[in-house]
């Protein structure tokens, strides 16, 4: 019986001869990821566990980004001793200015290859099998063990074979394309599986696309979401990275523990509605919905493909009167693109607020979080109750253009009717 | 290994991290401090049901989201001797298993259990009773157990220390 792309890539990275689903093997990571929350936790228990050093601090990257910049002393405490960490460690430290959210950072620093084991403390990091690589979320005890010895346990996952079929239709992105296959499997339907994305609409997508779809296969449960690497990895890889890599790909006799198809000429914009990014109805039936805050950022859409996306929709407009709306690219080499293109420029002459790259009101944290009976349409990944805030406030999920559009409307729109709203 | 516990019931299936411990607490690093936001999204009053004996009983896909392991290391500083749930979401469930939190999947059991049960988990038979009556619980592989015995991925990793791996 042959095995899954996720299988093969876990195999590569162990000592033992062969994986079934559901055997637990340790697995060496290629890199180790944390971050100003993961981090300090992560540092304390890796001493705990005896070791002074990091196993090498080649591989491990610390990048700032949930509390930046720092909202308060306790944040910025955090961060300082992320520096210190990082100082003394000798491992690679993105700091503010530098860097920004930490899957975009990796990405666009290179230290994402196809075939490669990523181990992060922050659940988005399956957001790396946009290139091919099993990125897999961790919490601060298992980021210490990596950092200690450059390995995690981990059960070998089944795969979830997900096939996009036909092109999509206008105004429909990556983000729409995760939605479907949430709103098909579920929010634990992708439980102890790697899903694996494949299809002519799947290799259609642009790398930006990619990641948006890759992150939120955490919110189906999944271990990752990988796309099989193709030229278009190849092409986005060229110039930005020395560490080589192979394009891996199940075997045509490997055993998939389901299948989803998809077909993307009949799906339209999608929109998660509170409190789960399980609720999830066709865009028009969430039309009319008031909004108060569009947030458009963060490490699924704060892409420079997203940005593109709302500021077509906001050029030439303003926003509505009763919202506001905040815009977070993702990085700095975004925030600079962005900049370069005028897009920052369309935004602020909307009366839009542009912030500097930060996890920030994704998750409460900082930077725009939500009041008692608000209502927000973000291009985020998660809308549980309270995440942006407070309890009693609403988070709809969806793609740039939808969310851009609402901000003009002051309501949930459908962007290809905005006009009507100007 | 075996535990007993009086069970302290969560409601609900797909119980996210976010509820269970908001974002605006994660800049907390001391473990007693973080005891005093755990079920802050969701039911603050659970907190005062939390004692040195408590079994938490939980549904389906339980801790879903977010990777942060204030959760269970709230939990278990409040007391939390072991969880029984339907079933949970994977970076909660690892979490659980690093800090040497048991944790086990028994679907039966956690109808049959009411606030107050008496829950005695016994690993090595593979059962829970819940106030008497015993129910099979999926089996705990032996590498889990391995890191349950050590008392969690801290204690194991000094044992490992230049070792196989």
């Amino acid at each position: 019986m042959g095995l899954t792309l996720a299988q093969k890539i876990l195999l590569a990275h162990t000592n033992v001869g062969t994986v079934a689903p559901g055997d637990i093997v340790m697995v060496r990571c290629d890199v180790v990821m944390t971050n100003d929350i993961s981090g300090p936790m992560a540092f304390r228990a890796m001493e705990k566990m005896g070791a002074t050093k990091v196993f090498d601090p080649t591989k491990v990257v610390v990048v700032p980004d949930h509390f930046v910049p720092a909202k308060d002393t306790r944040s910025a405490e955090l961060q300082k001793l992320l520096r210190e960490w990082s100082e003394r460690q000798g491992v690679t430290y993105y700091e503010q200015g530098r860097g920004g959210i930490e899957h975009t950072v990796l990405v666009e620093e290179g230290w994402v290859v196809p075939g490669s084991v990523i181990a992060g403390g922050d659940s988005h990091t399956c957001t790396y099998g946009a290139l091919g690589a099993f990125g897999t979320g961790l919490g601060s005890t298992d980021v210490a063990a990596c950092l200690a010895g450059g390995f995690f346990w981990q059960a070998v996952p089944g795969t979830i074979l997900v096939e996009f079929t036909g092109d999509k239709q206008p105004f429909v992105t990556g983000k729409d394309l995760i939605l479907a296959v949430i709103a098909e499997i579920g929010v634990a339907g992708g439980t102890n599986m790697a899903l694996e994305f494949v299809g002519e609409g799947a290799r259609a997508l642009s790398i930006d696309e990619r990641l948006a779809v890759a992150n939120m296969a955490v919110e189906a449960g999944s271990e990752t979401g990988l796309f099989p690497a193709d030229e278009t990895v190849a092409a986005y890889l060229e110039g930005r990275t020395e560490r080589a890599w192979t394009a891996e790909r199940s075997d045509p006799d490997a055993a998939f523990s389901g299948h989803v198809r998809i077909d993307l000429s009949s799906l339209a914009p999608l929109v998660a509605l509170p409190h789960s990014p399980g609720n999830i109805v066709p865009l028009d039936q969430a039309v009319g919905r008031k909004v108060d805050q569009v947030y458009i950022g963060n490490c699924s859409n704060g892409t420079i493909t997203d940005l593109r996306q709302a500021a077509e929709m906001l050029r030439g407009r303003r926003v509505h009167a009763g919202t506001r709306a905040i815009i977070v690219p993702a990085s700095q080499r975004v925030y600079r693109q962005a900049l370069a293109e005028g897009l920052l420029d369309v935004f602020v002459e909307a009366g839009a607020l542009v912030s500097a790259p930060t996890c920030g009101a994704c998750f409460g944290g900082s930077n725009g979080v939500l009041a008692d009976g608000e209502n927000a349409v973000t291009t985020t990944n998660r809308n549980f109750r309270g995440r942006m805030g407070s309890a009693e406030a609403g988070v709809y999920l969806a793609n740039a253009w939808v969310a851009a559009a609402a901000a003009v409307a002051g309501e949930l729109v459908d962007p290809a009717q905005l006009g009507a709203h100007t | 290994m075996n535990l007993e516990g009086r069970a302290v019931i969560v409601h609900g299936d797909d119980i996210d991290t976010d509820v269970l411990y908001p974002g605006q607490f994660l800049n907390v690093t001391d473990i007693a401090q973080m005891a005093q936001h755990l079920f802050e999204g969701l039911d603050p009053s659970l907190r005062d049901q939390l004692g040195g004996d408590t079994a938490l009983v939980v549904g389906s896909n339980f801790g879903a989201g977010s990777s942060r392991e204030h959760v269970p290391q709230a939990m278990a500083a409040s007391g939390v001797r072991f969880v029984v749930g339907k079933s949970f979401a994977r970076i909660f469930y690892r979490n659980c298993i690093n800090l040497g939190l048991p944790v086990v999947i028994a679907p039966e059991a956690v109808p049959a259990a009411q606030s107050g049960s008496r829950l005695l988990l016994d690993l090595d038979a593979g059962t829970i009773e819940v106030d008497g009556a015993p129910i099979a619980i999926m089996p705990v592989p032996q590498f889990m157990r391995e890191i349950f015995d050590a008392g969690g991925l801290v204690p194991w990793m000094r044992t490992q220390r230049g070792g196989a791996h």
